[in-house]
């Protein structure tokens, strides 16, 4: 499905930018998302695609430029306010953590207590009705194959904890998903799960922002492609509007960007 | 979307990858059993220890003796409880006993050179220690100083503060409130002589099982242990958790110099200097993991029975005092090395 | 992001300045500084500066240093057995041009390539308390004969029992594992002095006399004697005389002693001479105690060393000995027959803490 540009953008950056020093790594930098949809932001080093998106998460406050969520204005100082608004962000390095289990992960650092005295004056967690929430997230994008919700993440294979990471990202009231390099470090099988998965997610009415630098997989799940080159967008363009070795091209500077096709 | 893309995930495996292969060796199975459960090892130690110490002297196993060792580990099992919580955020607290026994002075020297009353010199007491150990937690956790060397310094600075309130003199039971020294009163139980201070301890112990198992904190010391940088993007706020422990710790080992003023009958300025080691081993013995995010309490307390049970077994079976020592150390290097082992369990 | 870690970075700088601003500052006034010129100056480097022992030594160095006329500087180690402290406290004194110094060695074998060096520089050395290794790397020792202080109570103790008719069953508490020279001659005088032949007189744990029921541990403090007292009476609760190797290991004895109901029927004793172990003399928690004499080790030796600057004389050896013996004396307030010794009234006008 290819977004219209006529909707409203669930989240729009315009003109951010952010310098370090005399070395300006975003300049005037532009983003649109539109809901229902997968944007892939493709860059080489250097692009200032990491700056670009870790203004969007809140890990850095630009130096000038405005973010819009929901045709709101938002002003992030810190990743927990942008997680609080609705932007939820995966990264590379999963911040799962390896020797608690998969429902306590699911729940980090948004634990449900039981309730009555027992939450409020003990503080106690209601472990079960974790538990089967968390199965539930995980059947509903359709990550079927944990067999033990009680297990430990460290036990689980690089694409089963990456699934648990994504489904945390989508299990709470999301409004919008960033995934930086979700399929870097798996094979070729566990990485078409996780493309899946992102479709699911997508499906399930979360648009998703994925940074990568697999070609053909940006190639598969995205329905729009933002191409960042020299701390500002190059244009986007969509996998049918142009092919990959075109999209290679325009992200080294070998040929000009075109006007955006989307 | 396609049905080709939806049976990718769909496909039912075989066998799921983590699995335990049916044809799995004794020892990788150990593995994994100790893996899920890390208490059984030095379960199993004490277990055959107490036995071993039985059969060589049917005294050991008496409800007296028992009591008797169980007094003994007492305050190292209490100030080894604010060493795990540190452990488990994979710092280390050096000043332990400076902490504690610092503490004990100073409510010592409220009730007697102050004549404050004993329950407002307890209380003072204990709040000095929570504050000692709040000092640890700040520097660790603003001015970013590694744990091992924030508590080296504390250890020094608070074990000389010690000398100077205390001027190295003792202060009597006698001459204390009797709260001060209530903690060594004994209770029979059944055969049993069970210490007030030993009975502090098992509810402390209690506490503090259910609230790293069942209370979102419990959840995030372990995670801030297990991968601070993790946590922190998890949106866990890693500062005020290890803040946190190294303030509850504090207050904990004063809990612990009170329950040695009743031990002693005195609030003595020169014990403790072995303290820090001696928790830290009994941390170490019931298998949480140095590195942080494994372990849990009950495994310290079974560590810290473990060294007295040595210390009185040994003795009743008429062994030197020099190979005391050895047999904790030889343990030492087998619960590090277990430890080791057990970390290595992949899918 | 990076002016965060810029400033985290700076932070630390700041911090670790202010440590060792601290540090210099602190080693700086690690000693009294000395003054003007005019008076000879003499030093005195203590194991620590906390322990009440060396407490009442620099009060005795104090007051003889007054007496006679000369300018004292005191040093101390950190913690017990730092050696690094008093090799560079005898550099300060090299330089102060001392003419000699008294000093309890925290490392009685790392210490003597410092005391070649002030020997070098004409310093007379005196060791208090505690010898060197070897023992004439210093000009003279002034101690207490660690072994007579054991005897003497373990003669007060055989006369006790002999006197009330008891067969005597020994629980020795001793320091550590160690084999350290004040343990050993404590523990094997006691013996002696009680009438058990010692074997080697140069270990302890050697002996084989039906007598003792066991050794054990203490540290020298009250937790490490509770727990070896308690260990001990869970193997022979039929103890009834204790040898402590000193009095705050024999006050945690007695608590244990005193949880098991023994606290009247078995008998202590001890070595010392503090004033809270004296208190305890008087108390019936000990039953005797060989008195030290730190003020006394730290008098005679200054006096020394004022009259090596005077006229260069070095101080002798008692008698038989080979070194100076500042004396152990008996407190206890049940005399026997045989055994000279003074009472706790005498004792805490004398004692030391």
């Amino acid at each position: 499905m290819t977004a219209t540009t006529t909707q409203t953008p669930v989240l729009q950056a315009k003109g951010l930018t952010k310098r370090y020093g005399r070395v300006t790594a975003i300049e005037s930098g532009d983003l649109e998302l539109y809901p229902g949809e997968i944007l892939a932001v493709i860059g080489d080093n250097g692009a200032g695609k990491s700056s670009l998106i870790k203004a969007l998460s809140g890990a850095l406050v630009p130096d000038s430029g405005e973010i819009y969520l929901d045709g709101q204005r938002v002003h992030f100082r810190n990743p927990m306010e942008a997680r609080d608004a609705g932007i939820e962000t995966v990264y590379q390095t999963l911040a799962v953590s390896p020797g608690l289990d998969i429902a306590d992960n699911l729940f980090l650092g948004r634990e449900e207590r039981k309730p009555g005295v027992l939450g409020s004056v003990f503080r106690m967690l209601d472990r079960g009705h974790m538990r089967s929430e968390a199965k539930r997230h995980m059947s509903e994008l359709g990550i079927g194959t944990l067999q033990n919700i009680g297990q430990a993440v460290e036990s689980l294979s690089g694409g089963q904890r990456q699934a648990v990471a994504v489904a945390r990202s989508a299990a709470f009231g999301s409004k919008v998903v960033i995934l930086d390099e979700p399929t870097a470090a798996l094979g070729v099988k566990e990485g078409n799960r996780v493309l899946q998965l992102i479709r699911d997610v997508r499906d399930k009415g979360l648009p998703v922002i994925l940074i990568s630098h697999n070609m053909p997989h940006v190639f598969e799940v995205a329905d729009r492609i933002h191409i960042q080159r020299l701390g500002r967008r190059a244009t986007v363009i969509t996998p049918k509007s142009h092919s990959m070795s075109e999209a290679v091209a325009i992200m080294t500077g070998a040929a000009e960007p075109p006007p955006p096709v989307a | 979307m396609t049905s080709e893309s939806s049976t990718a995930v769909k496909e039912p495996e075989p066998t799921p990858d983590f699995d335990v292969d049916k044809h799995e060796s004794i020892g990788l199975r150990i593995q994994h059993v100790l893996h899920g459960n890390p208490v059984l090892g030095p379960l199993a130690v004490l277990v055959v220890a107490i036995i071993a110490f039985s059969i060589v002297n049917t005294r050991f196993f008496s409800a007296p003796n028992l009591s008797l060792v169980l007094a003994q580990v007492t305050v190292i099992a209490v100030l080894g409880l604010g060493q795990t919580l540190i452990i488990l955020t994979a710092g280390i607290d050096l000043s332990v006993g400076a902490v504690a026994v610092f503490s004990s002075i100073l409510m010592a020297n409220f009730a007697t050179k102050l004549g404050v009353p004993g329950i407002l010199a307890l209380v003072l007491g204990l709040i000095c220690g929570t504050a000692m150990g709040a000092l640890n937690g700040f520097l660790v956790t603003r001015v970013k100083l590694p744990p091992f060397i924030v508590t080296l310094g504390t250890l020094t600075i608070f074990f000389s503060l010690n000398s100077v309130v205390s001027k190295s003199e003792t202060v009597r039971g006698s001459d204390m409130p009797s709260l001060m020294t209530w903690t060594g009163t004994t209770i029979p139980i059944g055969g049993f002589r069970l210490t007030y201070g030993s009975l502090i301890m098992l509810l402390l112990f209690a506490y503090f099982f259910y609230a790293l198992r069942s209370t979102a904190w419990g959840k995030h010391v372990y995670a801030t242990g297990d991968d601070v940088e993790s946590a922190r993007l998890a949106g866990i706020r890693t500062s005020r958790v290890l803040f946190s422990v190294y303030t509850v710790a504090g207050l904990l080992y004063a809990v612990g110099g009170w329950i040695l003023i009743g031990r002693l009958a005195s609030a003595s300025p020169n014990v403790g200097t072995d303290y820090n080691l001696d928790s830290i081993t009994a941390v170490v013995l019931g298998g949480t993991s140095l590195f942080g995010g494994r372990g849990s309490v009950i495994g310290t307390l079974i560590g810290a029975l473990i060294v007295g049970v040595f210390r009185n077994g040994l003795q009743l079976g008429g062994v030197e005092v020099v190979w005391q020592g050895f047999a904790i150390g030889l343990l030492v290097l087998v619960a590090v090395s277990l430890d080791q082992w057990i970390r290595k369990v992949k899918t | 992001m990076r002016d965060l870690v810029m400033s985290n970075n700076r932070r630390r700088l700041i911090a670790a300045g202010c440590a060792a601003a601290l540090v210099f500052a602190s080693a700086a006034c690690g000693g009294d500084s000395g003054g003007s010129g005019g008076e000879q100056v003499v030093g005195l480097i203590t194991k620590t500066d906390t322990n009440p022992f060396f407490v009442k030594m620099k009060e005795g160095a104090q007051q003889a240093a007054g007496q006679q006329g000369v300018k004292l500087q005191t040093f101390a180690g950190k913690v017990d057995g730092d050696n690094e402290s008093q090799v560079s406290a005898i550099e300060n004194l090299i330089s102060a041009g001392a003419k000699g110094f008294l000093i309890t060695p925290n490392d009685s074998k790392a210490i003597v390539p410092s005391i070649d060096k002030a020997h070098q520089a004409g310093m007379l050395v005196i060791a208090l308390d505690t010898p060197t290794d070897p023992p004439d790397a210093v000009d003279a020792t002034f101690a207490t004969d660690n072994y007579q202080a054991g005897k003497l109570v373990g003669q007060w103790a055989k006369a006790k029992f002999t006197k009330d008719g008891k067969q005597a069953k020994i629980a020795m508490l001793d320091l550590n594992a160690n084999q350290v020279s004040v343990d050993v001659k404590r523990d094997q005088g006691f013996l002696d002095g009680f009438g058990i032949p010692v074997g080697d007189a140069n270990k302890i744990g050697d002996e084989n006399s039906p007598m003792i029921v066991g050794h054990d541990v203490t540290n020298g403090n009250e937790d490490g004697g509770r727990t070896a007292m308690e260990n001990l009476l869970q193997k022979d609760p039929s103890i009834n005389l204790v040898y402590t190797i000193n009095e705050p290991a024999a006050a945690g004895a007695y608590q244990a002693l005193k949880s098991a109901g023994k606290d009247k029927t078995v008998t202590i004793v001890s070595i010392d001479g503090g004033c809270p172990g004296v208190d305890n003399v008087k108390a019936g928690v000990i039953g005797a105690t060989s008195m030290q004499f730190p003020l006394k080790m730290a008098s005679l030796g200054i006096e020394a060393i004022a009259k090596f600057a005077k006229d260069g004389t070095k101080p002798q050896a008692t008698a038989g000995k080979d070194f100076v013996d500042t004396g152990a004396q008996l407190i206890t307030d049940q005399p026997q027959s045989g055994v000279e010794a003074k009472d706790s009234t005498w004792g805490k006008q004398n004692c030391w803490g």
